[in-house]
């Protein structure tokens, strides 16, 4: 939290107004735009102006082998989120359900691009805010070590997808059915090692970021993500919400209704005509007894219960599903025995697809439309951090109430982190952030 | 070339004396990926920040430093009126620009749309109409294309990719700021395979490759994952497209198969846009 003290810039007639221009550490570009009357706050809108790329759009007409790769462009940070939910929902249409080792490498491959991401998002993005850090590089200058060790683990995340997916951005092995080629086992094998040593480094940032320093909040969300009986939820599930909401993803636009407002790039999400929100704080209060019982063990001990209220606290559940990420990827490895094919075969048909997946920012969910030759006649996606952008915006308000008096500096400090305990992706929802604050 | 993180002091004019050089990280229409690969560069990040001032990199710090930056590295298309406004103010404040990534070196896949309304499908226009219910509320309405820094700016240099490579991007840093010349190789992605020993994928599997008319860079990485290469380097120097359209027509890629190759990532590069051109007009 930002102590520093700075002049009140409060103008003539008791008016206030603050013009900032930049919130930094999110994916993408978009505003923050908060206008707050005496001591009223008026308005509260993320505007998220990153030009539209129009992905649904150009998808019409292309070969239905296509999407996974064309949809991971829609973002570098989590490509695989994009792939996965691509190849399950044409493969749903297709009628054809990939499972055995081929789904546990498709794990294993998702658990990479959490580690990555995760990493990411906790040692660059997210923990400068609570030690008075502009970035993950300035905290560096006094915690090399530290830092290192995100890097170290963010690396791995990396290592993983580079065997499963040639690269770790934008991976070139997945098609429809599977892989392009099995990984190599020795490959797979010397992941091993390395990832019990990321399982340590994941223990220790678990114990790292529970001790920061926490404003003290509670707020009452709904949650949704997906929920499978056996597993922490990645690829497969049911979408689930804290209000008791329970049906196959096929459904999700039955529940789910996106507006796109007036005020952003990106379309605003309702589940039964409320706001929700998707991600590691939702995921976790709907899965915590299927996370690995070192996974658990660990949120016990960093203090957590099993559903967390506070969305500053988000980092420390992050950090536990790092570590749940490591000991899955190493289960995975462990149990593996090649399968004998790299893909199963999808010949096209008629029909449409739905799929869910957990991306690192929640629940990303495609839906195509394929005709018997393959042309996708339709596709719609819901990224995750459109389903969340209401609340991120409440999120917001409630900061600003509680805090009306604050100084500016310190004001701003916390509406930032207020968007950033989201780890938003505005490439997703279409992309930086620029805040203003208006008082008058 | 060793890496600007391991490079020695001596050979390295930016860092003998003064102040380090100042690098500014900038986003346009994109994905974020090529910029994550800075951030990927995990092993050398620490380095590299020693060694220069990240004065503006708005994904990774809050910390801006005001230009003039020695080096602009941009990612990208350009695609609203704002921002080819924004591009030359870029320009005006950066020494050296370097453009990283498909999308500013060719458009990127949201290029697809300036060939929008061609063959009769639906129009830029239509796009938005089937993604935002009130496509002319959009603060940021598209333009009709989208298009690489090059048609906006000069640029000094483009290095390219869908994603950039790492190691690619360390070189073209090095040696921006060392002041010489990237060594960043125009030839295909068949040198690659071979020096790599790779079996043809198309000689020898039978797969329509892109790859005799792509630029390398990626150390031919579809093809040793059996993969034919879909070109997301862009079209290499002086590629033959239509020898390698024949080549696709023998391997029963009908003309459809041909054009979506040649649209994807790199769409609006000079000589995949020809091509397209040229095949459609013949189409027709």
């Amino acid at each position: 939290m930002s102590n520093a003290t700075v002049p009140d810039r409060r103008a003539p007639g008791g008016r206030r107004r603050i013009d900032v221009e930049a919130l930094a550490r999110v994916e993408g570009e978009g505003a923050l735009h908060v206008r707050i009357d005496g001591n009223t706050l008026e308005h509260v809108a993320l505007r998220i102006y990153e030009p539209p790329r129009l992905f649904e759009g150009f998808l019409r007409g292309r070969h239905y082998t296509e999407p996974p790769d064309i949809t991971a462009r829609i973002c570098g940070i989590c490509p695989v989120a994009y792939q996965m939910a691509a190849c399950h929902a044409l493969e749903a249409a297709c009628g054809v359900t990939v499972d055995g080792q081929l789904r546990e490498l498709r794990r294993l491959l998702y658990c990479g691009e959490w580690i990555e991401s995760h990493a990411l998002h906790v040692y660059m993005l997210h923990a400068p805010d609570f030690l008075g850090y502009p970035s993950g590089i300035h905290l560096a200058q006094d915690h090399r070590s530290t830092v290192e060790r995100g890097l170290r683990m963010k690396k791995l995340g990396n290592d993983v997808m580079i065997v499963l997916g040639g690269r770790e951005i934008h991976p070139i092995n997945v098609r429809l059915g599977g892989f392009y080629r099995l990984p190599r086992e020795k490959d797979l094998r010397a992941l091993r090692e390395p990832l019990e040593r990321g399982r340590d480094d994941a223990l220790a940032t678990v114990k790292w970021v529970a001790g920061f320093d926490f404003p003290d909040v509670e707020v009452e969300r709904v949650f949704v993500s997906l929920s499978h009986p056996d597993e922490y939820p990645l690829n497969e599930g049911r979408l689930v919400s804290s209000r008791g909401l329970d049906v196959p993803v096929s459904a999700f636009e039955d529940h789910v209704r996106e507006e796109h407002v007036p005020h952003s790039t990106a379309l605003h999400a309702t589940v039964d005509g409320e706001p929700y929100m998707v991600g590691p704080l939702a995921r976790y209060a709907l899965n915590f007894d299927r996370l690995s019982p070192l996974a658990q063990e660990a949120a016990r001990d960093a203090g957590l219960g099993p559903v967390v209220r506070n969305p500053f606290k988000s980092i420390v559940v992050r950090a536990v599903e790092t570590l749940y990420a490591f000991d899955e990827a190493i289960r995975i490895i462990d149990q593996y025995e090649p399968p004998e094919r790299a893909y199963l075969e999808v010949p096209p048909r008629a029909g449409r697809g739905h799929a869910c997946t957990e991306a690192p920012r929640g629940t990303l969910y495609h839906r195509y439309t394929i005709n018997d030759e393959g042309s996708v006649l339709d596709a719609r996606i819901v990224p995750p951090t459109a389903q969340t952008q209401s609340v991120i915006e409440q999120d917001v308000r409630d900061v600003v109430e509680a805090h009306l008096d604050a100084p500016h500096d310190q004001l701003q400090h916390l509406c930032e982190q207020a968007v950033r305990n989201h780890d938003p992706c505005i490439s997703c929802a279409t992309h930086f952030l620029k805040l203003e604050v208006e008082r008058r | 070339m060793a890496p600007l993180a391991t490079a020695p002091r001596e050979s390295q004019p930016f860092v003998r004396e003064g102040p380090r050089p100042k690098l500014a990280v900038w986003k346009f229409a994109s994905c974020d990926g090529c910029q994550l690969t800075l951030l990927d560069c995990e092993a050398e990040l620490l380095a590299v920040a020693g060694e220069i001032d990240i004065a503006y990199f708005l994904e990774a710090s809050s910390a801006t430093i005001g230009g003039p930056y020695d080096v602009s590295l941009v990612e990208g298309s350009i695609s609203t009126a704002h921002d080819a406004k924004r591009i030359r103010e870029i320009r005006g404040v950066s020494g050296k620009l370097v453009v990283i990534g498909a999308c500013a070196t060719a458009g990127g896949i949201q290029a697809l749309r300036n060939f929008a309304g061609e063959g009769g499908g639906p129009d830029a226009s239509a796009y938005a109409a089937l993604v935002y219910a009130y496509p002319e509320a959009l603060e940021a309405m598209p333009e009709p294309s989208s298009t690489p820094v090059s048609e906006h700016v000069f640029v000094d240099f483009e290095l390219r990719g869908c994603p950039i490579d790492k190691h690619q991007l360390l070189e073209v840093v090095s040696a921006t700021l060392a002041g010489r010349k990237p060594q960043i190789p125009a030839y295909s992605v068949c040198l690659e395979c071979k020096r790599s020993g790779t079996v043809c994928v198309m000689v020898a599997g039978g797969q329509p490759c892109l790859g005799p008319a792509t630029q390398a860079g990626c150390g031919a990485l579809c093809p040793s994952f059996s993969r034919a290469c879909y070109g997301c380097f862009g079209p290499m120097e002086a590629p033959n497209m239509a020898a390698l359209g024949e080549r696709f027509a023998e391997l029963g890629v009908d003309v459809e198969g041909w054009l979506r190759a040649l649209r994807t990532y790199n769409a609006y590069a000079g000589p995949f846009r020809m091509e397209a051109a040229s095949v459609e007009r013949h189409r027709s």
